[in-house]
């Protein structure tokens, strides 16, 4: 019997995709029990404390959907400039800004209440981080610098920017000279969602993945994109406005990744400190990546990943399987799942007699 | 055959009320504990608690400070562990959360400054091992020019430079202090090239703040000495690592745990000292001679007797001016808070 490999003719359905990406992911934890059996730990009890501290129980899904709301908004934002071909790695300065312009908001006007200064602080946050990206679409219009080294580069003057606020300006004088500006008035902080331990970033990611889907599906701005990022000579021949498309992309997932900023900073930690860059905006594009590019499938990607590092700490906990094992996990993951969309694009057939 | 049954079942039983007894204890680090750094001397103190019978402990390293401890700490919690350290500045936050939630379990932070009724905070006097450890770099030095590879700006580090400086001066007046600021406390690649930059511009001995041996292995490439910190990192450098200062958590955290299990424990903010060996010197490298050894050692045990107290005046800062009168020591409120660097010292606080 011979086996040849041929491209899809018609696309894979979305169940397809979803099938694919289980059994990658089944395969990678199958991958993990491995390793944890390499290192003499139970292996299948192993795999069963990562899984149930992921999935277990209410507490552990709240802990991932918490841990999953920064990571669903960064990467949406660069999952919409990816779809165009523009390559968007500053996720991580642009996160950065956010935090830094929602708590100007939050130090500035702090005696505004919490449905006034809530708003206010998201607003900030989205144009801190929509202008950060703006840099780097303005230095690509006007000398044609290379977006994804300039957007790069900006993640390491962002994180500065920050730590100038929080070292100088900003300092709480209360902080015994620690590194962190003063801690939010409570109503700079945004509440849990009722009955829950879940907060409003939750409410703000479903809006944020439900106008980008209508967006690209539906607008003629999402066609456009969707255009220059498969053919930019035939967008640019068809007259569409590709520099201000590019710009469209970059401004607005820096507004996204501002936006994660702003969830981060008022929900997790309740004052700006260095400590609040854990990497999201690095993590996102691996997020993006897996994805395939759009919001439902970026949820349930950062969910998976989510669940992932929320379980691996349990199992070092229980088992005391060093942190590195995570990454190993993680970079298992990766490479089963980028392994695995080779199926969404080729099918295996027998060949015909 | 029945009399060996029913003292089977007593002491199954017994081993189940033991086991019940039994005080679990967790960790949590901010880093791996297998740095040589930090973690690793934190991690030392873990075993020796596993050693004294009645606890049990474990751990969860490589924690990222903000929404992650937060979760890992109330982890633990609900998992049932009775006492939870919490060894790193940034968990301060995230602890005090949990802390509110959990009233029955203890939690002890590493580093910071709040308490709450069940939550101390602790940390140890490093300074007057980076006094020492100052002697040994100021005695050796030719140049009379030190490096300091500084991690963050903040009163803990500057502490330990100021420490270092006035120990060096006590031995060596003309010995000067550089620093450079890494804004790291571990990152290898970052941490050498700092290093290098001090070297280049003529240290002749350098003091370092992270968890690698970077700055180690820096000096030793050059053949110039070094200063180790957290833990003995002479077998990263043996021709350059002239001592180290270094943390010794098992007496505290023994301690802590016995007053847990006696019952007398009280969230209080611990500060212990050489006297009481949280903090110490590594044994020096053979290129330190005789006399260096002995001067060191004895004010070692000036400073066990409390004889040195190191910030006590005349201390005049980077500008000459006096900011502590003679025969006046610093209280430990302003230590806590130290945001000036001694005369002596080159660099700024940023």
């Amino acid at each position: 019997m011979a086996l040849v490999v041929r491209k899809r003719r018609e696309p894979l359905p979305w169940w397809g995709s979803c099938l694919i990406f289980l059994a990658a992911v089944a395969l990678a934890l199958g991958g993990g029990g491995a390793m944890l059996a390499l290192q003499g730990k139970p292996a299948l009890a192993g795999l069963s404390v990562l899984i149930g501290s992921a999935v277990g129980s209410l507490w552990a899904v709240e802990d991932c959907v918490l841990k999953a709301i920064p990571l669903f908004l960064c990467a949406v934002g660069v999952g919409l400039s990816f779809r165009m071909a523009v390559w968007n790695i500053g996720a991580e300065g642009q996160f950065a800004l956010g935090a830094v312009g929602a708590t100007w908001v939050a130090l500035s006007l702090d005696h505004l209440p919490a449905a006034v200064l809530l708003p206010f602080m998201g607003l900030a946050a989205a144009v801190a981080g929509g202008l950060w990206a703006g840099v780097a679409a303005f230095l690509r219009a006007l000398l044609g610098a290379n977006e994804t080294i300039v957007t790069l580069m900006l993640n390491y003057v962002g994180i500065l920017v920050l730590e100038f606020l929080v070292f100088g300006p900003w300092k709480d004088p209360a902080s015994f000279g620690f590194p962190m500006t003063a801690e939010f008035v409570p109503a700079a902080i945004l509440p849990a969602l009722p009955g829950t331990r879940i907060h409003w970033g939750l409410v703000l990611c479903g809006v944020v993945g439900v106008a980008v889907t209508l967006a690209m599906r539906s607008s003629r701005l999402g066609f456009e994109i969707t255009v220059c990022g498969q053919n930019p000579a035939a967008a640019r021949y068809a007259r569409m406005p590709y520099g201000a498309l590019m710009a469209v992309v970059l401004v607005a997932g820096g507004a996204l990744a501002g936006l994660a900023g702003f969830v981060e900073v008022s929900a997790a930690l309740g004052r700006l400190q260095p400590s609040i860059m854990t990497g999201y905006g690095y993590t996102a594009i691996v997020v993006a990546w897996l994805s395939g590019l759009r919001p439902l499938g970026v949820a349930g990607v950062a969910l998976v990943l989510a669940a992932l590092r929320v379980g691996l700490e349990s199992l070092q906990l229980d088992f005391q399987v060093p942190a590195a094992f995570g990454g190993m996990m993680e970079g298992t993951m990766l490479l089963v799942v980028l392994a695995g969309s080779f199926f969404s694009r080729y099918q295996i057939l027998r060949r015909p007699a | 055959m029945r009399k060996t049954m029913a003292m089977a079942v007593v002491l199954l039983v017994w081993c189940g009320s033991a086991w019940a007894k039994e005080l679990q204890v967790g960790f949590v680090y901010v880093s791996p504990v297998g740095d040589a750094g930090y973690s690793y001397a934190h991690d030392q103190g873990r075993l020796a608690l596993e050693a004294m019978g009645g606890v049990r402990t474990s751990f969860v390293e490589s924690v990222a400070e903000g929404q992650d401890a937060e979760r890992v700490i109330t982890t633990m919690a609900r998992k049932g562990y009775d006492v939870i350290f919490a060894t790193s500045f940034g968990y301060m936050d995230p602890t005090l959360k949990v802390a509110k939630q959990f009233p029955n379990v203890k939690f002890l932070h590493c580093s910071g400054y709040k308490t709450a009724p069940n939550m101390a905070n602790y940390f140890g006097r490093m300074y007057q091992a980076r006094y020492l450890t100052g002697m040994v770099a100021g005695a050796m030095t030719k140049g009379n020019l030190l490096g300091y590879v500084a991690a963050f700006p903040i009163p803990e580090v500057i502490r330990g430079i100021n420490a270092f400086a006035l120990g060096a001066q006590a031995v060596n007046p003309k010995a000067e202090v550089r620093v450079v600021w890494t804004k790291t406390w571990y990152d290898p690649a970052r941490e050498k090239e700092a290093a290098k930059s001090l070297l280049d511009a003529g240290c002749d001995v350098i003091a370092q703040h992270q968890d690698s041996p970077a700055t180690q292995e820096a000096a030793q490439e050059r053949g110039v000495y070094s200063i180790g910190y957290n833990s003995d990192m002479a077998k990263f450098a043996p021709k350059a690592h002239l001592t180290a200062a270094v943390w010794n958590w098992a007496p505290f955290y023994k301690e802590m745990i016995r007053q847990i299990q006696a019952g007398t424990w009280k969230a209080d903010a611990y500060w212990w000292g050489m006297d009481r060996g949280v903090v110490d010197i590594a044994p020096f490298g053979p290129m330190v001679p005789e006399g260096v050894r002995a001067q060191v050692l004895a004010a070692k045990e000036a400073i066990v007797k409390g004889e040195n107290n190191i910030f006590t005046g005349p201390i005049k800062d980077q500008k000459g001016v006096e900011r502590v009168a003679a025969g006046v020591t610093m209280t430990d409120a302003e230590l806590l808070a130290f945001n000036w660097f001694v005369q002596g010292v080159v660099g700024t606080l940023e």
